[in-house]
């Protein structure tokens, strides 16, 4: 039953055409060599080469490309991630690897702050660049940026620990490529302290009414 | 008994049903903080409010015009409760509300993320966002609140469930409340911290992320546990608990609401005992031939194995390794080899009448490995004779609540005994035992025989895992001194070091099996992750080791035991049901 009613489906929707006969001159193909090549001289001597001079010239990355990751730091140089595994529970490819840990109350650098990555591990090679990572992150600390040419001459090369994730922030930010989810502007209350004064924008979730 | 009406749904209800267990029952879920079944009611938090009426004998339904708090109203025959109103739902998004309004909302940082009620009660009940114009109120940490506690102040929404705990189960009355309205604060007197046996269920009792246990903080996201349901195996009370791991490794211990066994709460030497399993001393592979380096005296032994720098300390690799074996056979499977020098040295050990051949059963094991061992080691023509190991007490029974003087409370109105017996299953072996042999020899009697000269050779079981239990330093030395000595143990100990043999058995995290606390429950403990290393589940290894085909499964194992020892004829079925099955008929609690 449900196969004659496919068949009967296929058969109303396909158009049958009829090939167009063709004449001598056309039988002779001549005339299409001539003007296939005809373009070929018109592109030579025309002078403008459309090969891409790749590596000699880099191409524009979009900025909504996804490329290597970076870690974010926060206003006071640290990282800004929160450990909150909520990257590495998104991750499809299971390449990120975290371990957390509780900052010091008596460590004047930390003591805003409950707790961070003590160690944050992206397999760059096992990561198929699906941007889950940050769109999971509730701080935007996580963020794919248009570097594209990423190479190593050892698979462990390519497993990226915290610093070297920090050290890409350092290298991209501010480089006029910055990936545009940064744009986002306003953090979510993990990372930053309500506002004090009545003029500073408000983060989603606070004081704004939904809907 | 009646009854009453939960959104037009008919149901039969306890007399001492409140609406939260009567909406229970019909399916239907009444959110709330501040009701917990164990402690008294306060109706504090409000979360509760349901629309409530009556009945009326001709048919009409006369409903009340205010909300009721469900917590604290019993369901009466007739009783109507309505919770899918618009009413009832725009006082649950009030009150969420409210209560959200200077929560942090710093679920990423925060533990109890995935199983808060917060969480769960917005997401069903609540609003995604909130009105609240002005600054939140920020208030500090408190890392001070006790051992084992951290107190995250502004997470918290008053529902007092750790205060009423400390006051109505443990007795202690540390954890109070400090200020009114909305600085209302969760405080310890200052030098008094949460210290006491229970504190570590003020964790769990914390339905929002305020109370946090200090041990697990940050070390895993709840979401990824795996929870198997087990039993505890520090003391005779044999609390049920979740043991939650991830990844082959522990994390931690949470009780599981057992009426017949200890109720919804658990002891913190049970909660946070279980660290010996991932400990370095943990024995991971079987071992021939007695350790050669082995120092005289148990005391200097007991100085190496803790292993403070000692040069010649074995690593567990190492001590894992079979003397008498080539390297490159290490690599494959020891067992077979272990298993089979194990039935012969028994054999030899055992010679014509068996009489100078103990074998010495541990309270740590569960009655089908007793079973299993006793089985094998008596089926034979000669007869060795079995024992039971030392059974570790601590003092007196610990119980709660305790009164204001720090005493004991009557045995009638205990609602939590922590036992002195500091082992899982004293009951149960001897009962194998006595089976087996009709009379129960102690320790002591076996020990006087060994010093004595009296035995050649001896199959030690250990598995205690409580600190300063198990073998002391005279038994020890005596049972060094054995000819054969075969050990089954999972920790590394001066009595493993000087076994001729040595099978490296696991912890109850990694076990089947079943235990018999001290009123006589049987409950069944369960394989949380796989043993580690080399080493095996103690059942896998003695079901090898006597020779049996197939599979260990303790279930047919229990209903073998059901058939030919008598006093264990209850547990029959094989199966024992998620709360355990009593193996001697129990009184029937009056029905209040």
């Amino acid at each position: 039953m449900s196969e004659t009613t496919e068949t009967t489906k296929r058969t109303k929707n396909v158009r049958w055409v009829e090939p167009p006969k063709i004449g001598f001159m056309e039988a002779l193909y001549l005339p299409a060599i001539a003007q296939g090549i005809s373009t070929t001289v018109k592109h030579l001597l025309a002078g403008k080469s459309m090969t891409r001079q790749y590596p000699e010239v880099e191409p524009e990355i979009p900025p909504n490309y996804r490329g290597v990751h970076r870690l974010n730091r926060d206003e006071k140089g640290r990282v800004k991630c929160v450990a909150c595994f909520l990257c590495q529970t998104a991750c499809p490819a299971n390449c990120i690897t975290i371990e957390a840990t509780g900052t010091s109350k008596d460590d004047p650098n930390w003591n805003d702050r409950d707790k961070y990555p003590a160690s944050f591990v992206i397999d760059e090679l096992r990561c198929i660049y699906c941007g889950m990572c940050e769109e999971a992150c509730p701080v935007d600390a996580i963020e794919l940026t248009s570097i594209y040419d990423l190479t190593g001459m050892t698979r462990e090369q390519m497993i990226f620990d915290k610093e070297k994730l920090l050290s890409v922030y350092d290298e991209t930010v501010g480089s006029g490529n910055d990936p545009v989810r940064t744009k986002r502007g306003v953090l979510s209350p993990a990372s930053e302290k309500a506002p004090e004064s009545a003029g500073a924008p408000l983060p989603p979730g606070r004081g704004q009414l939904g809907g | 008994m009646g009854t009453v009406f939960v959104n037009d749904v008919e149901i039969e209800c306890g007399p001492q049903d409140n609406l939260i267990l009567a909406a229970r029952k019909a399916g239907v879920e009444i959110p709330h903080y501040c009701w917990h079944p164990d402690l008294s009611v306060v109706a504090s938090c409000r979360m509760c409010l349901v629309e409530v009426g009556e009945k009326k004998p001709d048919g009409t339904v006369v409903m009340q015009p205010r909300l009721i708090p469900g917590c604290q109203t019993l369901a009466k025959p007739g009783t109507v409760i309505r919770t899918d109103s618009d009413k009832v739902k725009a006082s649950q998004a009030q009150t969420l509300e409210y209560l959200l309004l200077n929560h942090p909302l710093d679920c990423s940082i925060c533990d109890q993320a995935g199983e808060c009620y917060l969480q769960d009660y917005t997401f069903k009940f609540g609003n995604a966002h909130s009105r609240l114009q002005e600054p939140k109120v920020q208030r500090e940490d408190k890392y001070h609140i006790g051992e084992q506690i951290a107190l995250f102040t502004d997470r918290c929404v008053m529902c007092t469930r750790c205060v009423r705990f400390t006051r109505e189960i443990s007795g202690t009355s540390e954890l109070h409340v400090i200020s009114r309205g909305s600085v209302e604060e969760i405080e310890v007197f200052p030098d008094q911290p949460c210290n006491n046996k229970l504190a570590g269920n003020v964790v769990d009792l914390c339905p929002v992320g305020a109370l946090c246990s200090k041990d697990f903080l940050y070390k895993k996201r709840v979401w990824w546990l795996k929870s198997q349901d087990s039993v505890c195996n520090l003391c005779s009370t044999g609390c049920s608990v979740h043991v939650d791991q991830n990844e082959n490794k522990l994390y931690r211990l949470r009780p599981r609401e057992n009426d017949q066994a200890q109720g919804s709460f658990m002891c913190d030497e049970g909660r946070f005992g279980w660290k010996y399993i991932h400990r370095d001393a943990r024995l991971l592979a079987p071992r021939l031939g007695r350790l050669s380096h082995a120092p005289a005296s148990a005391n200097e032994h007991a100085h190496a194995a803790n292993g403070n720098g000692n040069g010649h300390a074995p690593t567990a690799l190492s001590a894992a390794l079979p003397v008498d074996m080539p390297t490159d056979l290490a690599t494959l499977d020891p067992w077979p080899a272990a298993l089979e020098a194990t039935r012969t040295a028994i054999v030899q050990a055992m010679g014509k009448d068996g009489h100078k051949f103990v074998a010495i059963f541990s309270p740590m094991m569960t009655i089908e490995e007793a079973y299993m061992l006793a089985k094998f080691l008596r089926s034979g023509s000669v007869k060795p004779t079995l024992a039971l190991g030392p059974v570790p007490v601590i003092g007196e029974d610990d119980r709660y609540p305790k009164n204001h003087r720090g005493e004991a409370p009557a045995l009638e109105a205990t609602k939590f005994t922590i036992a002195a017996e500091k082992c899982p299953n004293r009951r149960g072996v001897e009962m194998v035992l006595k089976h087996f042999q009709g009379e129960l020899i102690s320790f002591d009697k076996v020990l006087e025989r060994v010093e004595r000269g009296d035995v050649t050779g001896a199959y030690v079981v250990g598995g205690y895992t409580y600190p300063e239990t198990g073998y002391d330093q005279q038994a020890m030395t005596a049972l060094s001194k054995l000819p054969t000595l075969i050990v089954q143990d999972l920790l590394r100990s001066p009595l493993t070091e000087a076994a001729t043999i040595l099978l490296a058995s696991s912890s109850f995290a990694e076990r089947e099996g079943t235990f018999i606390n001290q009123a006589g429950l049987a409950q069944l403990i369960r394989a949380a992750i796989r043993p580690l290393g080399e080493c095996r589940a103690d059942g896998r290894l003695l079901f090898e080791l006597a020779g049996r085909k197939g599979v260990f499964n303790s279930a047919a194992i229990r209903r073998e035991m059901a058939t030919e020892i008598f006093s264990l004829s209850a547990l029959g079925s094989g199966e024992l049901g998620p709360l355990g099955t009593f193996i001697t008929k129990q009184p029937q609690p009056a029905t209040v």
